[in-house]
């Protein structure tokens, strides 16, 4: 029995010991509210990134569509082919260090330069997940637009577009998840975001360990929360098709 | 009304249209045939540029639409198309469908463009169908929604682009009734089809297209009783 004793005396200092982590990591001093914060700034960052990722990811997808047919956007074609060649081909965290040291220097709201960068990083996978979702729609449509009279800009933004949204609303919400997690690397040009607030507090308390794997938790509920919510999104939009 | 001069369509090494020469009076129902493959769409379709012609000229109500300063989106008002497969918007509802355009063009303000709508559903008896999605209509009734929405911009001549082929037969009827409605009324009409009948029975003068080339064309009762062209005595066997 002795051994069964000790194991059992083992596993309350054990669980004390994590207690005390636990208390010294989130209670003392108020800790949990950095890591509150880090929360708060971790999905402003993605938020304001997927909407200028979605905005920049339309433009190009439209401007690239049109090209088609129309010769005078095929210079910015090109450019923005260039655009998303680069942003695809190199590390976001690359791109993060270029803008934040280089470009954006003298920018004080490191906010601002982290929801830039990863906008103008999501905006290259965007345009693809809409160029995608665009030539889903059968091109019928567009000449059904065009016989009307219709303009080729306003047949895109009437029947093209909200037609495409079906198939581009769940790519888009995949997106959304990896930006959650790709702005962890948000905390190296002083951001204090989420990964950045688990540091801060492990300095304190000369414990990583405890918050480093809190945030882990933390991370995973986010993004399978996030997850649970498209599905359910993307039920309500197949239930609502009266095609 | 319509004219086209030595009109040429390639597609890569492929030449579809091979110079065609044609004029089309207000107030003629012309119906073209011609085997598959023939061009007949194609050339329906250089009317309206939803195919851009690689040579020759298609000049509408005087003017020379295939010249590039000609204001394509203002010429395809005047000319309604009706497809194949119909083309209805899904995500919208058969109303909005027929008042998209007019309204989007300020053509006529949102009640007007609703009102016509609304008699011109009434005509074809769909009016009940009014707030109904595409999806959940019958072949022939999207077909004859089509039509209407293509009628609601008020149309000098109207494209069709061979209306009944994607449809059952017990649909089909119901879609030739209305375009003879429509001829009827004096619309001036250019019809891609393989319904003979209808050709025979509409049809101000038939051509016969093939290889890109019209070999043969004339009012229906000479043109199927005494065709001419070889090419033509053949399709008319298989077909007839």
């Amino acid at each position: 029995m002795s051994w069964l004793q000790e194991l059992g005396t083992n596993l309350l200092i054990w669980l004390q010991q994590v207690g005390d982590s636990l208390y010294r990591t989130f209670v003392e001093k108020d800790r949990y509210m950095a890591f509150l914060k880090g929360i708060g700034t971790t999905l402003e960052i993605s938020f304001f990134a997927v909407l200028l990722g979605t905005a920049i990811g339309v433009f190009v997808a439209v401007v690239k569509n049109m090209a088609k047919k129309h010769r005078f956007l095929r210079p910015l074609e090109w450019l923005l082919d260039a655009y998303v060649l680069v942003i695809r081909g190199t590390p976001v965290y690359v791109q993060l260090l270029i803008l934040n040291t280089v470009v954006f220097a003298s920018v004080q709201n490191k906010i601002l330069v982290a929801v830039i960068t990863f906008g103008i990083n999501s905006g290259a996978y965007v345009a693809e997940i809409i160029r995608a979702g665009i030539n889903s729609v059968d091109k019928g449509q567009f000449e059904a637009g065009n016989s009307l009279g219709l303009r080729d800009g306003t047949v895109m933004r009437l029947i093209i577009l909200p037609q495409a949204v079906r198939n581009i609303l769940p790519a888009l919400g995949n997106e959304f998840i990896t930006l959650v997690k790709e702005t962890s690397i948000a905390g190296t040009m002083a951001v204090n975001d989420l990964t950045k607030a688990a540091e801060r507090v492990g300095g304190a308390t000369y414990d990583l360990y405890t918050p480093l794997l809190s945030i882990a938790v933390i991370y995973f509920v986010l993004v399978f929360g996030m997850t649970r919510l498209l599905n359910l999104f993307e039920r309500r939009l197949a239930k609502s098709d009266n095609r | 009304m319509i004219t086209v001069k030595n009109l040429e369509k390639t597609f890569g090494d492929h030449q579809v249209l091979c110079g065609i020469d044609e004029t089309i009076e207000q107030g003629e129902k012309v119906v073209i045939i011609g085997p598959s493959g023939s061009g007949k769409s194609t050339f329906l379709r250089c009317l309206n540029l939803l195919e851009r012609p690689t040579g020759g000229e298609v000049w509408f109500e005087g003017k020379n639409i295939t010249d590039k300063k000609a204001d394509v989106n203002a010429l395809r008002q005047k000319m309604g198309m009706v497809f194949q497969q119909f083309n209805l918007f899904p995500h919208l509802t058969v109303l909005e469908n027929i008042t998209l355009a007019p309204v989007t063009l300020k053509l006529q303000t949102k009640s007007e463009a609703q009102a016509n709508a609304r008699r011109l559903l009434e005509r074809i008896g769909l009016w009940e169908k009014a707030q109904a999605y595409p999806g959940q209509l019958s072949g022939g009734q999207k077909q004859r929604i089509a039509i209407v929405r293509a009628l609601a911009m008020n149309p000098d001549v109207m494209l069709f682009d061979e209306p009944t082929s994607a449809l059952d037969p017990e649909m089909v009827g119901e879609v030739l009734e209305l375009m003879k409605d429509l001829a009827n009324d004096g619309m001036t009409m250019v019809v891609v089809t393989h319904e003979m009948g209808f050709a025979r029975e509409v049809a101000t003068r038939v051509l016969f297209i093939d290889e890109g080339k019209i070999l043969e064309q004339g009012p229906p009762e000479s043109f199927f009783e005494s065709p001419q062209h070889p090419r033509l005595k053949d399709f008319l066997s298989k077909v007839l």
